[in-house]
């Protein structure tokens, strides 16, 4: 002890201390320094692209209303469902938030976000019959309205023209069997290490778009029960499988593949079965070389042009916020036609309304004209509380039948299993409700 | 004042702290195993059901839990005698009475201990990266076969040992070295003089006299490897095919990704519970074998 | 020459660990210096072709890493405070004074070691979400307040006080108060060094807890930061590896200049008690 105190660190504690109230107070005056008294803040999340994107379109917004500043918090679209479970289970939600259109449900049965009816019908910018009527229902619940549109997403091909027409082949599949023939054709073309088709195992849109082309309900008996082992779900299921059984797709999740755009510009994949983001993204992304090079086209169904999911992204407003008409004008600001077509040229994003498609960007874009079709033949997903992880479980599954060569039938068994135990709460309070009514 | 009273206003503050805000909620998520607690009960208390042992046998029959308690305890088995035996060499080299530039070696062995694990958990996803990482490059260079290590599921729980070792081995080096440099020179002298050779003064000498040291490393070592999280979050998402799930992580996903409060707190109880077994069972084992203990 | 010969071999053998325990640091360091894209290309380049800071800047105007940083500094620095403020008191008292039931208390205390620290975490976020504090600064320092580690690692050291400087303060009538403030403390000085580093370390290391109970990005800690960075931006590796520098350099950059109170720490910490 003795020889410490002749060391030249003896004086560390003091300082130590002395350093850390002057920082302290730096970051306090710091966090303090941007509540001015009369300036109202909404906090808006975003998520991921969106997030970095939407700043620039708020500057007009808060041109336009002095008064307000608008926080916008960005969330990893990985980490969104929990982030917002976790502000509810936290009661701290923001004012406005974008939310994928499937969680609706899910947040208005909590009763976290709040009911638009009234603002939306009083709103001159919001018009219901302007919106694309698949995308508006999936914001529609059976007591009213509790989402406003923001973008359509759907999930179809974007692929490469040059690796297509060297292998042979003149025009995109319409159909399963084409597009199975297509893959053969084209892996035999790319050789052994590069793939036909990239669906990341991550993902769940490529299975639920598949098995909702089957026509058949993926949940049964009033969504108490899950429905994928009926023959027809099995077989969607299969046709999924199949890719990997015969080494057209790898079996990779997004983060094996650590640049996307660069490996479809290598040709390590032809296919890639992704979203709208992205017609912006390939452009950003990709060398100019390349750009006459990709083309979009519709998901191939079991009989021709095939359906796929009612996805997109809905603004909503929190039941606890007590800002909940200044958040209403930034949603409506939001809507406005100019700022949806502003929208889109900065991120690819469609908007979800047809005044917004009358501008010239989007009616000559080539890349989109297969998203217009593919957006009429949307379908919506079960619109229950438990959805989100109900297509987490399908996720998990369809990764594990990939890797451990399960049959489709094996793996719809233990899908259905897992989505009956998920939904048994579900079932006990349908139950007591029924109990309630009687 | 006397010191008495002293000595229970000295303790108090920390006391009063410790038991309400981590006594009583061990108590409390005992209680909360007992319920369905879920998303549906935090937005109106009138949906929560009391069910018993319901969770624990729901668990039970859930090839997840198995999956994630498998992983784990292959974690704990694989890795921590592993790690173990990276600190001892390490321990052993740095006590060479050659060894030159002692305290650069030790503090270049021992930074790793100290670096955030979500940050080098970063780097080492790019380490481990299959096609522009370094350790394919050197496996490639040097003419053996490439492996996707995060990304084939027999090969993402070994990556992640090996990072676990990378990260923590300085930790149990410099509590071995201390035990070596507590051995009386005497004793070696003794053995030098009986004839013993190198290894037989490391067999007899060395390792009986370290029992305490690597007993105590050992359950160091386990109990913080059971609650395996920042890793697998960072580097796998506890993929490929929940090869990398972990017990902390089925608890993180069941309590604050899907809410299943209850579900999660009978995790939470059952990695507890195993905790102790794998602490007792240790001390057994060191009872038995070890004469310092 | 034999010895020479063995000499070499351990020293081979420490530079060959040394190697394992530093190049993925450096490697680190040089990716962060590269431009975008430049790490992923085969064979994978060592050393950027031309260093730039770009990544740097990056991180600090286009993403919160600064504001990160400043929350690290602060909920790292207050739980250092905090620690220091309710566990050398407490340590001290189970070293060195005589009160009725302590060595029972203290068994207690050690024994509860053992319980896994999430196990209250679920009960202890519903506690801060009936206060209101979810989100808050309070919230994530709350497990760093009092520890039961902190408070053995304490008692071991205050036990080699001499007893006879404390008895006669007490003969002279200084209070318990004074007694501790003028006469333990400043014989504490090591290892309130060595608490407070470890719980600076602790906390702006820490992942699991400020995970959940912070909401806000705003507020997030680096690790959170950082991980939800690494999850939106896979491909942006170069970006990353700034993040994770800027992350570690911190605590390694403390660890140096007081590695000896950490060593120490380390091995009071492992005594058994």
């Amino acid at each position: 002890m003795t020889n410490w105190q002749q060391r030249p660190w003896q004086k560390a504690p003091g300082m130590l201390v002395v350093v850390v109230i002057v920082l302290s107070a730096i970051f306090a005056a710091c966090t303090n320094g941007s509540n001015e008294d009369d300036v109202l803040e909404l906090k808006f999340w975003a998520m991921g692209r969106e997030g970095e994107i939407v700043p620039e379109l708020l500057k007009e917004f808060e041109r336009e209303n002095p008064g307000v500043r608008v926080i916008v918090q960005q969330v990893p679209w990985t980490a969104a469902h929990e982030k917002l479970l976790t502000a509810f289970a936290g009661d701290t939600l923001p004012d406005v938030a974008q939310m994928g259109n499937t969680w609706i449900s899910e947040f208005a049965a909590l009763a976290a976000i709040a009911r638009l009816d009234e603002k939306a019908d009083a709103s001159s910018v919001i018009n219901e019959r302007d919106y694309f009527p698949g995308i508006w229902a999936t914001n529609r619940l059976a007591d009213g309205l509790y989402g406003v549109p923001w973008y359509v997403d759907t999930r179809l091909l974007f692929y490469r023209q040059d690796v297509l027409r060297a292998a042979g082949i003149v025009r995109p599949p319409r159909d399963w069997a084409e597009w199975m023939q297509v893959s053969t054709a084209v892996k035999k073309h790319v050789g052994k290490d590069n793939f036909a088709l990239f669906v990341p195992l991550n993902e769940f849109d490529l299975q639920v778009s598949l098995a909702l082309q089957q026509g058949v309900p993926l949940l049964r008996d009033g969504d108490r029960y899950g429905n994928f082992s009926s023959p027809e779900l099995v077989a969607a299921l299969d046709f999924y499988l199949d890719f990997f059984r015969k080494g057209l797709a790898p079996p990779f999740s997004e983060t094996d593949i650590s640049n996307v755009w660069d490996e479809f510009a290598r040709g390590y994949f032809t296919f890639y079965l992704t979203g709208p983001w992205n017609i912006g993204e390939f452009r950003r992304r990709l060398p100019a070389d390349m750009q006459d090079d990709w083309m979009t086209a519709i998901l191939p169904g079991p009989s021709g042009p095939g359906a796929s999911t009612a996805g997109g992204s809905s603004l909503v407003l929190f039941e606890h916020s007590e800002q909940r008409d200044e958040a209403f004008r930034l949603v409506e600001f939001l809507s406005r036609p100019e700022t949806q077509q502003q929208f889109y040229e900065i991120s690819g994003n469609l908007p979800p309304r047809r005044s917004s498609w009358r501008g010239d960007r989007l009616e000559s874009d080539p890349y989109v004209v297969a998203f217009r079709e593919q957006l009429e033949r949307a379908l919506p997903v079960p619109k229950i509380p438990e959805w989100e992880r109900i297509v987490q479980e399908l996720r998990m599954v369809t990764e594990r039948a990939v890797h451990e060569k399960w049959t489709a039938a094996e793996a719809a068994r233990e899908l259905d299993n897992r989505i009956d135990h998920i939904l048994e709460k579900r079932r006990w309070m349908l139950a007591r409700e029924g109990r309630g009514d009687s | 004042m006397k010191p008495s009273v002293a000595g229970w206003l000295f303790v108090g503050p920390a006391l009063a702290v410790i038991a309400v805000f981590f006594f009583l909620p061990v108590l409390a998520a005992f209680a909360i195993s007992l319920t369905d607690f879920d998303i549906y009960a935090l937005a109106d208390l009138s949906n929560l059901r009391f069910v018993g042992f319901q969770n624990y046998a729901d668990l039970l029959q859930r090839p997840l839990f198995w999956q994630a308690l498998r992983n784990t305890l292959y974690f704990v088995l694989v890795g921590a005698p592993l790690s173990v035996m990276v600190s001892l060499a390490a321990a052993l080299l740095l006590n060479g009475q050659m060894v030159r530039f002692k305290g650069f070696f030790r503090t270049v062995l021992f930074a790793p201990v100290v670096t955030t694990v979500v940050a080098v958990a970063v780097i080492w996803r790019y380490l481990l990266h299959t096609r522009y990482g370094l350790i394919n490059y050197g496996l490639d260079w040097s003419g053996l076969p490439i492996v996707d290590w995060l990304g084939d599921p027999r090969f993402s729980m070994p990556s992640i040992i090996l990072f676990a070792v990378w990260k923590n081995f300085g930790y149990n080096m410099i509590i071995l070295l201390a035990g070596l440099q507590a051995i009386s020179v005497d004793l070696y002298e003794a053995a030098r003089i009986d004839g013993a050779n190198a290894r037989q003064r490391f067999f007899h000498v060395t390792l009986p006299s370290l029992v305490p040291s690597l007993f105590l490393v050992g359950v160091l070592t386990m109990a913080a490897y059971f609650q395996l999280f920042a890793e697998p979050y960072v580097m796998t998402q506890g993929g490929p095919i929940q090869s990398t799930l972990s017990i902390i992580y089925l608890m993180y996903e069941e309590g604050f990704k899907w809410w299943s409060l209850g579900s999660a707190s009978a995790v939470a109880f059952i990695l507890f519970l195993f905790m102790i077994v794998a602490a007792i069972g240790q001390l057994v084992v060191m009872r038995r074998y070890g004469s310092g203990v | 020459m034999r010895k020479l010969w063995r000499g070499s071999g351990v020293h081979l053998g420490l530079c060959f660990l040394s190697m394992f325990a530093m190049i993925p640091l450096l490697w680190m360091l040089s990716v962060s210096l590269m431009s975008p894209g430049e790490a992923s290309s085969f064979p994978p380049p060592l050393l950027p072709q031309n260093p730039t800071f770009d990544n740097y800047r990056q991180l600090f105007e286009y993403s919160s890493m600064g504001r990160n940083f400043l929350n690290s500094l602060f909920v790292a620095s207050a739980a250092t405070l905090l620690s220091l403020t309710f566990n050398v008191s407490a340590g001290y008292a189970f070293a060195k004074l005589e009160f009725k039931g302590r060595q029972l208390l203290f068994r207690w205390l050690l024994s509860a070691l053992v319980i896994p620290a999430q196990v209250s975490m679920i009960p202890l976020f519903l506690m801060l979400k009936g206060m209101g504090l979810v989100n808050s600064w309070i919230g994530v320092l709350i497990p760093f307040v009092a520890s039961i580690f902190g408070i053995f690692l304490v008692r071991q050291y205050a036990l080699s006080i001499p007893t006879e400087m404390i008895e006669a303060a007490r003969i002279e009538g200084a209070s318990e108060l004074r007694i501790f403030r003028s006469v333990v403390l400043p014989l504490l000085k090591p290892i309130l060094i060595t608490l407070g580093l470890f719980t600076f370390l602790a906390a702006w290391n820490d992942f699991f807890w400020p995970l959940i109970v912070l909401t806000d990005s705003e507020k997030y800690t680096l690790p959170i930061a950082l991980a939800s960075l690494s999850r939106e931006h896979v491909q942006d590796v170069e970006l990353m590896m700034a993040g994770a520098v800027v992350t570690v350099t911190p605590v390694l950059v403390l660890f140096m200049a007081l590695q000896r109170f950490y060593m120490s720490g380390t091995l009071a910490g492992s005594v058994k008690g």
